[in-house]
């Protein structure tokens, strides 16, 4: 779809070249901040601008230019669209860029694929040994360990060299001749600020960059966005966390799982599952409640898929959590197994990258202008 | 709509609105009439960005000082004295702690900026401008009860013996009287209205592009005019500056605006200059130049820079008319190709040598050309060269009705006692010629507040004043 992509990108283009000179909104986000910076945009500089914006909304309702005024402009939709662009522009391998496109699609054939491969590993018990492992909770049981570090070890490298092969493309895009630096436009060679950039993400700080939190719609400037993204975030990080400790329990000490429900991964694990319960569940329904204009569609149903993921994967891991030592342990682990593993197959093509070109954009930012 | 109100605040920009909410917070039952749909709600203010403030101390929004009496020198020196010292004093006094006030309708301000606009001193920025400043006050509105309605545009007004009784408003469900014990009239100026423009400007008027709302037509300062309201300011003279000629009609705002001028040439459509481009900074110039394209043939002009003063300037939303000769840019501008060339040679010998400083009155300049050029004159030799075109851009008008020191308007048989007047529509008494950046809406603000303040007490004493 060329002509899609050129219609956002010139959109674009053109809203920046009016916000430019008007400027009004330039102490409301790095965005405008970043755009001063530039009298011509570049396909790069729109994909950095886009992956900047927050998508907070004040820009639109602050624009005298916002529709219907001739000149139309609606910054956080365009952004959003283009946002969406970028993602599948630089995703490996290229032709996997269409599930930016279909995201529910993306997302059903992920699960497809990972019903096949964890149903293929289960193991089938009989009933005496089923009542026995199940009493203990054995979850190698039902897949062997080692079956199981295959599975995900090699779905995990595959993301994690998906993730980082778009980001590199990302940067190179952005930057196609390196990193730049304010004031004497030299090549950057200094000290990188990756500490404040690392503080502007994991603070969210630009959705309350003035002291006020942004807006959902008109003059209604509520935290909420902000809390349940980091309920998602660190919900997310703690899950990630209790997975590795569990590993390191395992192949360290040589503890093997099930843990005390009182112990460190299921203590972080649990935590982390409450916060991907609420968080996710909290944006899926501010996101029926938000201004339609905000936020082109493409974005909105990307996120809702993700969120829809993380979201399953919480429920299942607590109800397998909670019911781990009943009869119908094994099924609810294989369920839990295909959540988790369809979502890994669907990070690098799915909302999850909006935070690795996030970050890099803050980083670019903090480079570039502060 | 049958509902008696206290106060009826006819106009829905600032001024409109800092009446309504000031009234509101005293109890006052108020409505709103704005004309303009919702969409384009809130008057010219929401092309705005700032206030002009005075201050002795630096504040959150605003650096060093600025004092009553440099503000009142300010205001002498563009209005070359038409103003009312005691009511410019009054607005001076009251603007200091204008945005105090402002804030608690959750108005929003902005740091002071290091930009482009060297206003960081004197004016108090919006935090994303006027329509952010709208949309706060239109929800401060909601919030204290203030009823809002648009697309009501006020058509007549029943005054007798100086007294507002009601007035008669066009709304899409048909024609309401609404009565209230005190009015407020903040409607705007007239720029809107091409049919009065070309009563006093003849044809060029439909040449003239109107940087603002379409909704200011006049119609309530009109009528106010028509029942014995003594006027102000001069009803001849608008403040006019040069923008690009592909601007709308109406509406264009900021964007328009052309900064382009000290750094090239100017010509008319046959290729003579006609003003030094460079006499002094733009901020400071860019008002005349209005007047300056008005009284060329056709209200046209160029702007005509080389490669040297790209990037110079604020980039500009049209793109500029690009070509790697003089001969080419003529034909691609339209101005006779023989002219121009001359211009541009006469011009090009006629620079001294000088070094170039965009950031400070330098020594660029030409000799002997009618007329010179006085600062950064450098040659135009260096290709691509660059045209955008000018007309004269329309944002306010200064007639409008006298007011005394409570806002209330003056009549031909004396003071009236319940109608008041704030904004562009009382501007005039301040402001009777020319401009000083973020004034406007000092005096709406101000005037406002008073408005507000003096018609809820008017509607509460019967207009009696003790």
């Amino acid at each position: 779809m060329p002509d899609a992509r050129n219609g956002a990108m010139q959109k674009a283009e053109h809203e920046m070249v009016v916000c430019n000179a008007c400027r009004y909104c330039e102490a409301y986000c790095p965005v405008f901040q970043a755009m001063e910076q530039r009298v011509t945009f570049t396909p790069g500089d729109l994909t950095y601008l886009a992956n900047l914006c927050h998508n907070c909304g004040e820009c639109l309702y602050a624009c005298q230019y916002a529709p219907p005024h001739e000149f139309n402009i609606d910054v956080p939709r365009t952004l959003s669209m283009l946002r969406v662009e970028s993602y599948e522009t630089v995703a490996w391998p290229s032709f996997a860029g269409i599930a930016f496109r279909r995201p529910w699609a993306a997302t059903s054939l992920a699960l497809v694929v990972s019903v096949v491969l964890v149903s293929g590993a289960a193991r089938p018990l009989s009933g005496a040994a089923q009542t026995f492992q199940v009493r203990n909770a054995n979850f190698y049981s039902v897949i062997p360990h080692h079956v199981m570090v295959i599975i995900f070890g090699v779905v995990g490298l595959f993301t994690v060299a998906a993730i980082a092969i778009g980001h590199r493309r990302f940067t190179r895009l952005a930057d196609p001749k390196g990193p730049r630096r304010s004031g004497d436009g030299s090549r950057y060679g200094g000290s990188v600020p990756h500490g404040r950039a690392v503080r502007d993400v994991l603070s969210l700080k630009h959705l309350h960059a003035t002291g006020e939190d942004c807006v959902d719609g008109e003059e209604q400037r509520r935290p909420w966005r902000r809390w349940l993204h980091h309920c998602t975030f660190y919900g997310f990080a703690l899950c990630f966390a209790s997975t590795t400790v569990a590993a390191f329990y395992h192949l360290v000490f040589g503890w093997i799982a099930p843990y005390a429900y009182t112990s460190v991964p299921v203590v972080l694990g649990t935590a982390g599952g409450v916060g991907l319960l609420v968080g996710p569940a909290g944006l899926l329904a501010l996101d029926r409640r938000r201004d339609p204009d905000l936020t082109d569609a493409s974005e909105r149903s990307l996120g809702g898929a993700f969120l829809a993921m993380l979201l399953l994967t919480s429920v299942t891991g607590l109800v397998l959590l909670v019911l781990r030592e009943r009869p119908y342990m094994p099924t609810l682990l294989v369920i839990h197994l295909v959540v988790v593993l369809a979502f890994f197959i669907t990070v690098p093509y799915g909302k999850f990258v909006h935070g690795i070109y996030r970050s890099a954009a803050l980083l670019k930012f903090r480079r570039e202008c502060v | 709509m049958s509902a008696n109100y206290d106060v009826a605040v006819l106009g829905g920009g600032n001024a409109a609105l800092c009446a309504a909410l000031t009234a509101a917070e005293r109890g006052a039952r108020v409505i709103v009439l704005e004309r303009a749909p919702r969409a384009f709600r809130g008057g010219n203010s929401r092309h705005t960005r700032n206030l002009r403030c005075m201050h002795l101390a630096p504040t959150d929004g605003l650096t060093d000082v600025y004092a009553e009496d440099e503000f009142m020198a300010d205001l002498l020196r563009v209005t070359g004295g038409a103003t009312d010292e005691t009511l410019a004093r009054l607005m001076i006094r009251a603007s200091a702690d204008a945005p105090h006030r402002m804030r608690r309708f959750g108005v929003r301000f902005q740091p002071s900026l290091r930009g482009t606009l060297h206003l960081g001193r004197t004016n108090a920025f919006f935090l994303g401008g006027g329509k952010a400043l709208m949309n706060s006050a239109y929800a401060a509105a909601g919030r204290l009860g203030v009823r809002v309605e648009y697309d009501a545009e006020v058509v007549g007004l029943s005054i007798r013996d100086g007294r507002f009784e009601s007035a008669e408003v066009r709304m899409p469900g048909g024609n309401t009287a609404v009565t209230a014990r005190a009015v407020v009239l903040a409607a705007g100026g007239f720029e809107s209205n091409l049919e009065w423009l070309a009563e006093i400007w003849g044809d060029a008027a439909s040449n003239f592009i109107i940087r603002g709302t379409p909704y200011n037509t006049g119609t309530v300062l009109r009528l106010m005019l028509d029942a014995g309201a003594e006027p102000v300011g001069d009803p001849s003279q608008c403040h006019a500056v040069a923008i690009d000629a592909r601007a709308p009609k109406f509406d264009g705002g900021i964007v328009t605006r052309l900064d382009s001028v000290p750094l090239g040439i100017v010509v008319n459509k046959h290729g003579d200059r006609f003003y030094d481009e460079g006499e002094d900074y733009w901020p400071k110039r860019y008002a005349i130049w209005g007047r300056l394209v008005a009284q060329q043939p056709d209200q046209i002009a160029y702007s005509i820079v080389d490669a040297k003063a790209i990037g110079r300037f604020m980039p500009s939303v049209f793109p500029p008319i690009v070509a790697t000769t003089i001969r080419e840019l003529a034909s691609a501008v339209g101005v006779p190709t023989g002219t121009l060339t001359a211009t541009i040679e006469r011009f090009n010998s006629a620079v001294r040598p000088g070094t170039f400083n965009h950031q400070a009155l330098d020594d660029c300049r030409t000799e002997g050309l009618v007329p010179n050029k006085t600062h950064w004159a450098q040659r135009l030799d260096t290709p691509p060269f660059h045209a955008y075109p000018l007309r004269p851009g329309i944002t306010f008008t200064y007639l409008g009705v006298k007011v005394d020191d409570h806002a209330r308007v003056h009549m031909k048989g004396g003071i009236a006692e319940n109608i008041f007047a704030a904004g562009e529509i009382m501007a005039g008494n301040i402001l009777g010629r020319g401009y000083v950046a973020g004034v406007g809406m000092t005096i709406g603000t101000v005037f406002g507040e008073i408005a507000g303040r003096e018609s809820c007490n008017s509607s509460r004493t019967g207009g009696q004043h003790a």
